[in-house]
Order: C-alpha cells, then sequence, then structure tokens
C-alpha cells in the first residue's frame, strides 16, 4: 500500500482528532472555562503583549509559569501543550534561533571546529525561544478553554469587522466538511491501490485529488450563498451577542491587568 | 357579503384566484447552459395544500425548488407568487425581498450547504437576524424553533458534530423559525436512517397541520401519502402527470417509465425468490 496515502490519511485523522481534543477541553469544566471570552481575549492578549516586550527573561519566565498553572487549573493535560504547542514551537523558533548562537557577536562560551557560541548568541535564542513559547501557550490556553465561534464572537467586541468574523467563522465550519470528503476521497483510492506508487503517480494522485476537492468546495460554496440568500441574505450579515460579564469576570479582567503591570513594573 | 362589492363576478373570481393561488408557473423553462433542466412547466399551487414533486434524480425537482424560492429566475414563462412575479427587478427591493424571504422558505437537500454558522444557536438565528428583528424576539423565537425540532441540548454543538438526522431537524429549524406561509423540501428524508426519517415526517405532519402550503420534492414514495395531498410527476424537466398520492402510487407504468420504482430479487417471508418493479414496503394479492 502507498505510504503516501498513508500517511495523507494520518493527516487527516490526526486534524480530526485535534479538533474534537480541542472542543471537549473548551465544553469542559475548569478555571478559564467559566471566564467570560471577551476577559480572555483581552487578558491573555494583553499578556503576549507583555512578553513582546520583555527584556528580561525572569519576567518572561514568571508570565509563563503563571500560563502553567492556568493550564493545570483548567485541566489542560501538559503532554497535550507539549504536544500540540511547545514541541513545534521549539521546532520552528529552533531553525531561526540556531544561526544567531553562533553569528551574534560577543564573548566566547564555546568554540570547536571554526564555530563559536557566543552568550550573546545564546541570550538572543533563549530570548526568541521563550517569548515564542510563552506568547504560544498564552494563546493556547484560549483556544483550548474557548469553544471557536465564541472567540470569534469576542472578537467583535474590539471591533473586528463583522465581515472577517462571519469569514473565520465559516472557514471553520467548512474545513471540517472538506477534511471529511478528502478523507473518504483517500480511502476510497487506498481501497483500490495496490502496491507502491511510483513518484509521477503520487503527483498525479495529489493534483487529481487538488483538483477534485477544488471542484467541490466551488460547488458548495455556490449552494451555500443560495442557502443564505434564501435566509435573507442581502450583502450584511448580523451576529447575535450574548455575552453576559458576571463580577467574577471583572475579578479576572482585573488580575490579567495586575499581572502584566506588575512584569513591566519588575523589569523597570 | 365580498362577491357583493364588486360588480363583476369575474373580478371576484380573479381576485380570490389570485389570492388563493400560492405559486402559480406559466411554461417555465429554466437551463444549465446546454442542459434544460425545467422545461415548460406550468402548474399552480393553492394556499394551505401539500404537493409531492416526484421525479428520478436529474429530473428537475430541485431545480423547480430553486425557481420557487425565486433562488434562480426563469428563462422564460413566468413563476409568481401570490400574483405577484418573481424576477430580479423584483428581488432589487429590499422590503420585497425580506417579505418573500421571511414567507417561503427552502430547506435543502445537502444539509452541509444549509448549515454554514459555527453553532446550531446561530444557525437557527441568522434568518431572523437578517430580517432584523429585536434582540428578545429572536431569543424568543429561536427556543421555541429549537423546542419545536427538539434541538435544545444541541444549541452550542458546531454542525459538523450532528448525525445525518440532527443536522436535519437543525436544517428545519433554521427555516421554520420565521414561521413561513410556504414550506420547500428538498429529498427531506434523503439518507437518513428509518428513525430519523419517520422523527422528520412526524414533524412535518404537526407543523403542515396548522394550514401551511408544503411542497416537497423527493423521489422516496414511502413518504409520498404522509406528506402530500396532491403530487406532480416530472421526467427531463417536464412534468408528465399530476393526481392524488393515491392515483400516482398505483400507475405502475408511470412510475416506471419515471425510474420511481425499481426491480431486484427478493422473497416475502419464507416464499420463493422472485423479481418485479415494487416500491418499499409492497405485497402481493393472495
Amino acid at each position: 500500500m502507498s505510504a503516501f496515502i498513508e500517511k495523507t490519511l494520518r493527516g487527516f485523522s490526526s486534524a480530526s482528532e485535534y479538533a474534537a481534543s480541542a472542543e471537549l477541553l473548551a465544553s469542559g469544566g475548569g478555571l478559564l472555562q467559566d471566564v467570560d471570552p471577551r476577559v480572555k481575549v483581552a487578558g491573555l492578549f494583553g499578556l503576549v503583549i507583555v512578553v513582546a516586550a520583555a527584556r528580561e527573561l525572569r519576567v518572561i519566565g514568571a508570565i509563563f509559569a503563571v500560563a502553567l498553572v492556568l493550564a493545570f487549573g483548567s485541566r489542560i493535560p501538559v503532554v497535550k501543550l507539549a504536544g500540540w504547542v511547545w514541541a513545534p514551537v521549539l521546532f520552528f523558533s529552533g531553525l531561526i534561533a540556531l544561526p544567531a548562537i553562533f553569528l551574534t557577536p560577543g564573548s566566547s562560551v564555546f568554540a570547536a571546529g571554526g564555530l563559536t557560541i557566543t552568550s550573546q548568541g545564546l541570550r538572543s535564542a533563549a530570548f526568541l525561544i521563550s517569548r515564542t513559547e510563552t506568547a504560544s501557550t498564552l494563546s493556547a490556553l484560549l483556544v483550548l478553554t474557548t469553544p471557536w465561534p465564541r472567540v470569534l464572537r469576542a472578537l467583535r467586541t474590539f471591533r473586528v469587522p463583522v465581515v472577517a468574523v462571519v469569514i473565520l467563522g465559516m472557514t471553520y465550519r467548512y474545513i471540517f466538511v472538506i477534511l471529511r470528503t478528502a478523507l473518504e476521497m483517500f480511502e476510497s483510492r487506498k481501497s483500490r491501490t495496490v502496491g507502491v506508487l511510483n513518484p509521477g503517480d503520487r503527483r498525479r494522485l495529489a493534483a487529481a485529488s487538488v483538483g477534485v476537492l477544488l471542484s467541490k468546495s466551488l460547488q458548495l460554496s455556490g449552494d451555500v450563498h443560495l442557502a443564505m440568500q434564501s435566509r435573507g441574505f442581502r450583502g450584511e450579515v448580523y451576529l447575535f451577542d450574548d455575552f453576559h460579564t458576571r463580577a467574577a469576570d471583572w475579578c479576572w479582567l482585573a488580575g490579567f491587568a495586575a499581572l502584566g503591570f506588575t512584569a513591566l513594573w519588575w523589569q523597570r | 357579503m365580498l362577491a357583493r362589492r364588486f360588480r363583476s363576478p369575474w373580478v371576484y373570481s380573479a381576485l380570490v384566484a389570485a389570492l388563493s393561488a400560492v405559486f402559480q408557473l406559466d411554461a417555465v423553462t429554466y437551463k444549465y447552459e446546454s442542459l434544460t433542466a425545467v422545461d415548460a412547466v406550468s402548474l399552480s399551487i393553492e394556499s394551505g395544500t401539500r404537493i409531492a414533486l416526484l421525479g428520478a434524480n436529474g429530473s428537475g425537482k430541485s431545480t423547480l425548488l430553486r425557481l420557487l424560492d425565486a433562488l434562480y429566475f426563469a428563462e422564460s414563462g413566468s413563476v409568481s407568487f401570490r400574483g405577484q412575479a418573481l424576477t430580479e427587478q423584483e428581488f432589487e427591493d429590499d422590503r420585497f425581498a425580506f417579505d418573500f424571504r421571511r414567507r417561503v422558505g427552502l430547506v435543502f437537500q445537502d444539509p452541509d450547504a444549509q448549515l454554514f454558522n459555527p453553532t446550531v444557536f446561530d444557525e437557527v438565528a441568522f434568518a431572523p437576524l437578517q430580517m432584523r428583528w429585536t434582540k428578545q424576539e429572536i431569543f424568543q423565537r429561536v427556543n421555541d424553533a429549537m423546542d419545536l425540532m427538539q434541538i435544545a441540548d444541541l444549541k452550542d454543538r458546531p454542525p459538523h458534530r450532528l448525525s445525518g438526522g440532527e443536522k436535519k431537524r437543525v436544517a428545519l429549524a433554521s427555516v421554520l423559525v420565521l414561521d413561513p406561509e410556504v414550506l420547500l423540501l428538498d429529498e427531506p428524508t434523503a439518507a437518513l436512517d428509518p428513525r430519523s426519517q419517520s422523527q422528520i415526517i412526524d414533524l412535518l405532519i404537526g407543523w403542515g397541520g396548522s394550514g401551511k402550503t408544503v411542497i416537497t420534492a423527493t423521489h422516496d414514495l414511502g413518504v409520498v401519502e404522509d406528506t402530500a395531498d396532491y403530487c406532480y410527476v416530472l421526467e427531463k424537466g417536464r412534468v408528465t402527470a399530476s393526481g392524488t398520492p393515491n392515483e400516482i402510487l398505483r400507475d405502475g407504468h408511470l412510475l416506471a417509465r419515471a425510474n420511481l420504482l425499481h426491480a431486484h430479487r427478493h422473497s416475502h417471508g419464507v416464499g420463493e425468490e422472485h423479481s418485479h418493479p415494487h416500491t418499499h414496503p409492497h405485497t402481493h394479492p393472495e
């Protein structure tokens, strides 16, 4: 059986599994799950800005520690955070940070084979990696503790145009429909394929699949537009906002603000 | 009383006809490029009736429903709703368009095309939001529609996590929330398990019982007697027969010609295996 088809099927399955797990976490009980999504968007985004502005590693480390406590309180398994966030972020930011270790001028820490690692280079790499890891963890806290539709709706509070919110919502909705179609296409192909496909056949299969998916997506988008028109869509969209901010949400907002200001004050 | 107000009985009968005919189609033709999907169809649909459009795949049923919902416009001939012609020009007027959309609802065959919102609540609230009703009214009507379709417990769920039957009920709720006077249904029982099919039919019977006009496009002959008072049979875009469900279902030649019957080997209990054109369920005379 072709490894190409197997790999593609595994990719589709893991994407679906990730979405299902994330939805389960977001709809479950926990510390952040009970907080108004608008407060979470404002608070966690504020902390991301503080991390980006931080000039000391201990400040970033402290915010990362707070993020870990919040994740623990929100019942997000550390293994999932490591698999979904920390490992991929470390890989990509590490790729960017690695040259800085050798290329940044400064005092040598280690030298071998013509390559010199400088303390300034190590510091730059540590800043880059810790910033990206902490910012990603904070962002993950938002999307893993809030159903995606409510995240989108919360964006409306921050003046994100309604059209952008609706497009993001529909994209989220139809990714799964198209993912399922793609999965069925590849399963059907798998059931009729014997042996290993050569590179040329793999390219043809991939191109044909993309073409068919595009064609199906276009037809679906036409039908969706008709369905919208049928229910009164006239070019402008309206959303229903039903947020209720409780006293506890104001306390959370104050807590996020206090943490951000304390972090900035600490590095004066 | 009303008749005495009009000097001519002809004016009165024309007025009554215009008011009672929900849809009037005169020689309507619609083509997809060179393929004629609806070919010179003329029919009149009275208020409060339950109509079935019967035909095999590709017979033009879905296109006809889209013409009735003014999503497509006739290339020749005319479609009118309550005596008002449905044309692109008419739909440039927001007031007319909103009024029509509130009074006529279409449930698509593919729920994935109809359910484009991130949650069930958003889906059902979509049409009332477009009508710019008040927040309180929207909230009330959406909850009523979800209760009617028994989907209140699904309100925060994304549509891609629903079963086929649940999706269909959400699609129905998203249209019934406007309390339309005409409901157009495209294959409402397609690809549903028997229990979901019976749930949908029960819901439709309950809703249609309140004097609404229901037009169902289907090739499922098993649901026709329960959901229709009158049938039109379509073949290659043309209406080739019409009559009560009893008349249509008894005409084996017509059903076979319209590809609405099938034949495969089967037996009845311990009886001998045999093959003949039939629908499900069916019996043989003793």
